[in-house]
Order: C-alpha cells, then sequence, then structure tokens
C-alpha cells in the first residue's frame, strides 16, 4: 500500500476524489442539491485536465442517465450522479440500464421526494428505484461513500455481475458534513479498479452489434429478466470477495452489514446510513449501563443480504427496523419487510417493530434513539404497539 | 452532389427482411442517409417508434452498423453519450487516432418534435459531432396513428377525429426545423423521400461536417396518411411542389431555399391523402383555403430567412 492521505472531507467531495482516481471515459450529469458538490468539484478536476473523461453537461437527468447508457453501451467506463427528483426522472433510464446490463456506477445523495418539496435527507429517493435491477450500496458516512463508490465500479464491470451499481449516500449528513477520512494512493485505487474491459462496445464498428433491441418474439422477455434475477442473486459473494480485496488494499473491512454489539445484544435496531451511528452512540451508553443491545447498520440493500442479517439476529429477542422512506399502502416500510423476510425462515424469530423516521431531514436525536431502545422493553413485556409502523422525530405522534 | 451510379456502389446498412410496411417513407430516408455516409464506419441509433420495432426484432436485426435503441424520447441524448464516448477513448488511446466514426441517430415526429425535443436540443447545444434525423410522417404512427407537434392543421389522426364540431386537427404544426436552425448548429435542412439527390446531398453535407446537424425529412406513411403504398414517392414530391414542405438548408447560418417558380396548389397534395378527405366535403373550403394561406406565409418566412442571411455570403465572399 502506497500513501494514504488523511484529509478532512466530505461524502461528496470524497466520491469526486474517487471519480477523479478512477478516471471514468465519460460522466454525464445534471446539477441537484444534494449532489451538486459531486459534478462541481469533478468539473473543476476536468478544467484542470486530471482526467481524462468527456464531461456531458446535460440538459436534464433523463438525458444524465441516457448519456450514460449510451457511452456505457459504447464501451466507455461511465458515471454519473443525482439525488431525489433526480432520480426519480431517471426512473425509466434506470430500468434500461440494468436490463442492457451496462456497468453504470451512479452517486445518489439521497434526499426527500416532493411533494411537499424538500432537500433534505432521507431515503425516498433510492426506495423508489430498489426494484429497478441496480445493486445498491449504502454509506454510513464519507469514508464509506468513497469505498463504496470504488467497490461500485469494480462490482459493476465483474463479468459475472454486468449491473449498474448505486452508491447512496445521506443528503447533507453525510454529502455535505465534513469528516476525518482517508484518500488513498492514486495508483493504489487504478490498481485495484484495473483496465475497462468493454464488451459488445458500440465503438468496436467492424463487429456491429445492435443494443436495446425489441424482444417481443417468445419469451424472450422473461428469459432476459431471469437472467437479471440470476445475475443479482450471484453478485452478492462476488460483492463480498471485492470488499476483502479493497480491505487488503485500503485497510477497511467491508460487509454487507456493520454490526455493533451482537455478540450478546437481545434488542436490536437495524437501518440504514448515517443515523446508524446515532443508535451505535445511544447503544455504547445502553451496554455501559449493562444493556445487551446492538445495532446493524445495512451497508447493502440490493442484493439483501437475507442469511447474513439473519445470523446476526440469531440471538436478538425484539428488533426495532427504522426506515427513512415508507411504502405507502404496505404494511411495513421497505427495509423492514426486508428484515421480516430474512427472518421467515430463520430458526430464531425476534419480534420486530417498525418505525419511519427522519423524514426530509427531520432530526435523529439521542432522546428518539433512547425510546426505540425502551419501546423495545415494551414489546419484550407483550406490550404491542398502537400501529404497525410508528412514525418518530419531528411533529409527528405516533 | 449525389449521383445514382456511386450510390448503388454503397452497400446497404438498413439491410432488406425488416418488418417495416410496404412503402413505409421512414426506410427509405434511413437508406437515403446511410448512402450519404459511403464507407465511413457509423454508429446508428434510433427512438422507440415503427423503425425500432420493426427493424431489430430479437432476434433479427436490419442494422448493419452497430445500432443503440434506448427508449422514447432520448434518442439524441442516448447518442451523445455514444460520441462523448468515442472523444474520450480516442483521447485516452484506447480507439487508435485515426479511426474516424460518425454518429447518426433517427427518430420519427412523435419521437423528436414532441417527447424528444429536450433531449435533442441539448444534444445538439452541447455541440455533440453527430447527426439527427427526424423522418417526419405526421403522427404517432406507431401507436395508432394519433396528432402529434408535426400534424397539419385539418389532418384527421386517432386523436384529432372528425366529427359534427371539429374537422381534424385545431392547430397548426411547429416548425421544427427553423427551432433546429435556431441552435446556430453548423448544418440543419429539410428534405424529402421523394428528391434523392437533394436529401442524399443534404446528408453528406450533415454527415461531413464537425458538429451537430439536424435532418427533417419528409415521410409518408401509407397506413396513416391514406394513400396506397406505391404512392409514397409521389405525394412525397407533390408536398415538395405544392410548397406544403419547402427543401431548404441552413450552412453554418446561410439559408437556401428551393422555391418553385408555379408551385401547384395545396389541394393536390391534400386530395392524394384519405386524411383529408374530409376537407374536401361541402362547406370546407374555408379550411383549406386557409391551409394554402399557411403554407404561403412559411415560404414567405423561408424567403425572408434567405434574405436575412445574405450578409453572411457576403462577409464570406469577401474575406475570401
Amino acid at each position: 500500500m502506497r500513501d494514504v492521505k488523511v484529509v478532512a472531507s466530505s461524502g461528496d467531495l470524497m466520491i469526486a476524489e474517487a471519480f477523479r482516481q478512477i478516471d471514468p471515459d465519460v460522466v454525464a450529469a445534471y446539477p441537484i442539491t444534494p449532489q451538486t458538490i459531486i459534478v462541481e468539484r469533478f468539473a473543476k478536476f476536468v478544467a484542470d485536465g486530471l482526467v481524462h473523461t468527456e464531461y456531458v453537461q446535460v440538459e436534464s437527468e433523463h438525458s444524465a442517465m441516457s448519456a450514460t447508457i449510451g457511452a456505457s453501451a459504447a464501451g466507455a467506463r461511465a458515471a454519473t450522479a443525482t439525488a431525489s427528483q433526480g432520480l426519480a426522472f431517471m426512473w425509466e433510464e434506470l430500468h434500461v440500464a440494468s436490463g442492457m446490463r451496462l456497468p453504470i456506477v451512479m452517486a445518489n445523495a439521497n434526499r426527500a421526494l416532493s411533494a411537499p418539496i424538500n432537500i433534505h435527507g432521507d431515503h425516498s429517493d433510492a426506495m423508489g428505484s430498489r426494484d429497478t435491477g441496480w445493486i445498491m450500496l449504502f454509506a454510513e458516512n464519507a469514508q464509506e461513500a468513497y469505498d463504496n463508490t470504488i467497490l461500485a465500479f469494480k462490482i459493476a464491470e465483474h463479468p459475472e455481475v454486468r449491473l449498474p451499481v448505486m452508491s447512496c449516500l445521506d443528503g447533507f449528513v453525510t454529502s455535505h458534513a465534513l469528516e476525518r477520512c482517508e484518500i488513498n494512493d492514486d495508483q493504489d485505487v487504478k490498481d485495484f479498479v484495473g483496465p475497462n474491459k468493454p464488451q459488445n462496445a458500440l465503438l468496436d464498428t467492424d463487429n456491429p452489434v445492435s443494443h436495446g433491441m425489441f424482444a417481443n418474439l417468445g419469451n424472450v422477455y422473461m428469459e432476459v429478466k431471469y437472467a437479471e434475477r440470476l445475475a443479482m442473486e450471484n453478485s452478492l459473494p462476488i460483492i463480498k470477495n471485492i470488499g476483502d480485496e479493497w480491505e487488503q488494499v485500503c485497510g477497511r473491512p467491508f460487509a454487507p452489514i456493520n454490526t455493533f454489539g451482537l455478540e450478546d445484544a437481545e434488542k436490536v435496531v437495524v437501518i440504514i446510513g448515517s443515523a446508524a451511528g446515532n443508535f451505535r452512540a445511544k447503544a455504547r451508553e445502553l451496554r455501559a449501563q449493562g444493556e445487551k443491545v446492538g445495532v446493524i447498520g445495512v451497508r447493502l440493500f440490493r442484493p439483501f443480504p437475507y442469511q447474513e442479517l439473519a445470523e446476526a439476529l440469531s440471538k436478538a429477542k425484539a428488533v426495532a427496523v427504522l426506515d427513512r422512506a415508507d411504502s405507502f399502502g404496505s404494511r411495513e416500510a421497505p427495509l423492514c419487510l426486508e428484515v421480516k423476510s430474512a427472518l421467515y425462515d430463520a430458526e430464531n424469530r425476534p419480534l420486530v417493530r417498525n418505525y419511519v423516521y427522519g423524514l426530509g431531514g427531520a432530526d435523529v436525536t439521542m432522546e428518539l434513539c433512547q425510546k426505540v431502545f425502551e419501546d423495545l422493553d415494551d414489546l419484550m413485556n407483550n406490550k404491542k404497539p398502537a400501529r404497525e409502523v410508528s412514525y418518530v422525530g419531528g411533529r409527528s405522534k405516533e | 452532389m449525389a449521383n445514382i451510379k456511386d450510390l448503388t456502389q454503397i452497400d446497404e446498412r438498413l439491410e432488406a427482411g425488416h418488418r417495416l410496411c410496404p412503402g413505409c417513407g421512414a426506410s427509405i430516408a434511413v437508406r437515403q442517409v446511410l448512402m450519404a455516409a459511403g464507407d465511413t464506419p457509423v454508429v446508428t441509433g434510433c427512438a422507440t417508434g415503427c423503425l425500432e420495432v420493426s427493424t431489430t426484432l430479437f432476434p433479427y436485426t436490419a442494422w448493419n452498423t452497430p445500432f443503440i435503441h434506448n427508449a422514447f424520447e432520448n434518442a439524441a441524448s442516448t447518442m451523445s453519450g455514444v460520441e462523448a464516448a468515442y472523444k474520450a477513448m480516442k483521447r485516452s488511446g484506447q480507439i487508435p487516432q485515426d479511426k474516424e466514426i460518425k454518429f447518426i441517430t433517427f427518430g420519427g415526429d412523435g419521437g423528436t418534435y414532441d417527447i424528444g425535443l429536450q433531449a435533442l436540443s441539448g444534444a445538439m447545444e452541447r455541440g455533440h459531432d453527430m447527426v439527427y434525423v427526424c423522418y417526419d410522417n405526421g403522427a404517432y404512427m406507431n401507436t395508432g396513428i394519433e396528432r402529434s407537434g408535426a400534424t397539419p392543421f385539418g389532418a384527421w389522426t386517432t386523436t384529432s377525429e372528425v366529427g359534427e364540431v371539429l374537422h381534424g386537427k385545431v392547430q397548426r404544426s411547429k416548425d421544427l426545423t427553423s427551432i433546429m436552425a435556431a441552435h446556430h448548429i453548423p448544418y440543419v435542412a429539410q428534405a424529402s423521400v421523394s428528391h434523392w439527390q437533394d436529401l442524399v446531398t443534404k446528408a453528406e453535407k450533415a454527415i461531413r461536417y464537425e458538429g451537430p446537424a439536424f435532418l427533417n425529412i419528409l415521410a409518408p406513411c401509407p397506413r396513416g396518411w391514406r394513400h396506397p403504398s406505391q404512392s409514397t414517392i409521389s405525394i412525397a414530391k407533390l408536398g415538395v411542389d405544392t410548397n406544403y414542405w419547402p427543401l431548404f438548408e441552413v450552412d453554418h447560418g446561410v439559408w437556401t431555399l428551393k422555391d418553385p417558380k408555379r408551385p401547384k396548389p395545396l389541394d393536390e397534395f391534400l386530395k392524394a391523402q384519405g386524411r383529408f378527405k374530409h376537407l374536401f366535403k361541402p362547406g370546407m373550403e374555408e379550411v383549406r383555403q386557409e391551409m394554402q394561406a399557411m403554407v404561403d406565409e412559411q415560404m414567405e418566412y423561408l424567403r425572408n430567412r434567405v434574405l436575412g442571411s445574405q450578409y453572411l455570403v457576403k462577409k464570406e465572399t469577401q474575406e475570401s
């Protein structure tokens, strides 16, 4: 391992650094808060000649993903970044990217969706795209945003994966706040990701192929979708291996779920993103008082690590699943659906409570964390909550 | 200027066996444009529509070029990404420096005038070295002949019906070619499948010039226009001869117009097509007069654009 630079940086800036180090052939992007810092900083790298990238300043997010798809099909290593409305505007194209099996990397600075308009962080945008066939990584902090983005290129381009990867980070809390971060040596990153190896490239004009064809005969469409399912399922061990390889380079471990206190925890919080840190702080405090509490931060959401989660919860008695997005009309919010699904086949099936928190950037206070752990005591004492899904924080009452 | 002898020597890049209707103007437009590329390697693409569903029915493809279809509204932005990849990969040595590739993408009028206008405008503004070709048949033919921003005033479509109160489309079509000229890109032209020499010559320029170019090609649709398959070319010719579809180009800002000395009355173009047959019922003369007035007005506008850009011609002459 060569030199590691320790800097004060934000999630957006760290992703821009990862993009600079990987030096994609094409970045097509459109500004949207809280992602904009990524494309602004990257524009400076382009202006300073630090990358060879063709930087396409498109007129919308729909065109950002369309141009990225064109570039990737052409044989280029292609990336973009977005958030919120931008991701929603891309929705159609998210399916095209995965259906065409293009190894695109996209950073997404998670932000609430309109209406009402709100620029702060929550996971409504990403959760709205969870069935679009993208591998989805979530960062807890700026360092993970950097690491996930580097991993994303290698995962996406793995010949047995060939799926687009979304590298998510919480809007503002992770995208904008400064933290202590490690930036690895440029060459180490380049060596880790390796050279771009195009498949069926449009620019290989001697071997013409058609992309995006009309699959209307027989059951071809069904076959294509089944192949996508298999690729997604089979990607889990590959993702773990690539994470381990990166740990060999940088010393920072990767796991689909980050666990704390799970060796003996009876009361466990399962959560995605930056607020895992808040709950860990509270759990540390409670554990010092002798309470058996733990926290699971989910870093890989698609493919969902069901087995890993069930194993981590094998000793738990009560579980609180904290969702930063809702799924209206569903009995539970998105993460809770996955957690319950993971537990259905498990030997130990703890009691589960679901909370929706932090929508539109609503604060995640220590009091909120305390309340959730206290609620789990009630649950273990057979006191059922009034509602299947409780809204916590903000001005909402249960 | 293109000549028929040379053109016959060029290999077809849109192969026979595709499933477009007999007499479809789209395939004629595509073949003429691709002939203009000669043997230069090209990457082609198209928007969702008749052309796409009929030429790329998996596992068959009619495209003897690398080809990409993405979705309906983004043929331009998709191809802009392909072109960006070419630039970057040439810069990094992944593609040899002397490897020349041209980029051509096609869309119908629905995918161009309407849903794809933003992506097209953006791609042209960004200056990608690509040609966008609109095959204009004046309606959403693939979904069943629904009106578009290109459908002419008075035309019947399945969403601009003819009835007791309404007599076809209420609005006039937008002048997309002028809109594209307003992007100040190197080359913009309007052509017709009936005038192959004019079309191929224009396409040659569009492809040859560095930077973005836009071609708007009149491409009759026998199904939607309600005419026999064998009348495609003669009706397209009537479109030009009646000034319904003026042939003009904007070459680096200089407007040139083919201005027939004795244009035929618009009625001749209209009466050849079933989509206008309601306009020949008693009491509809006024509507046809209004349509003739629109055509005359547009010609006058174009003549003035030609005059208006004369200063550029003079400037060029003085400089050379």
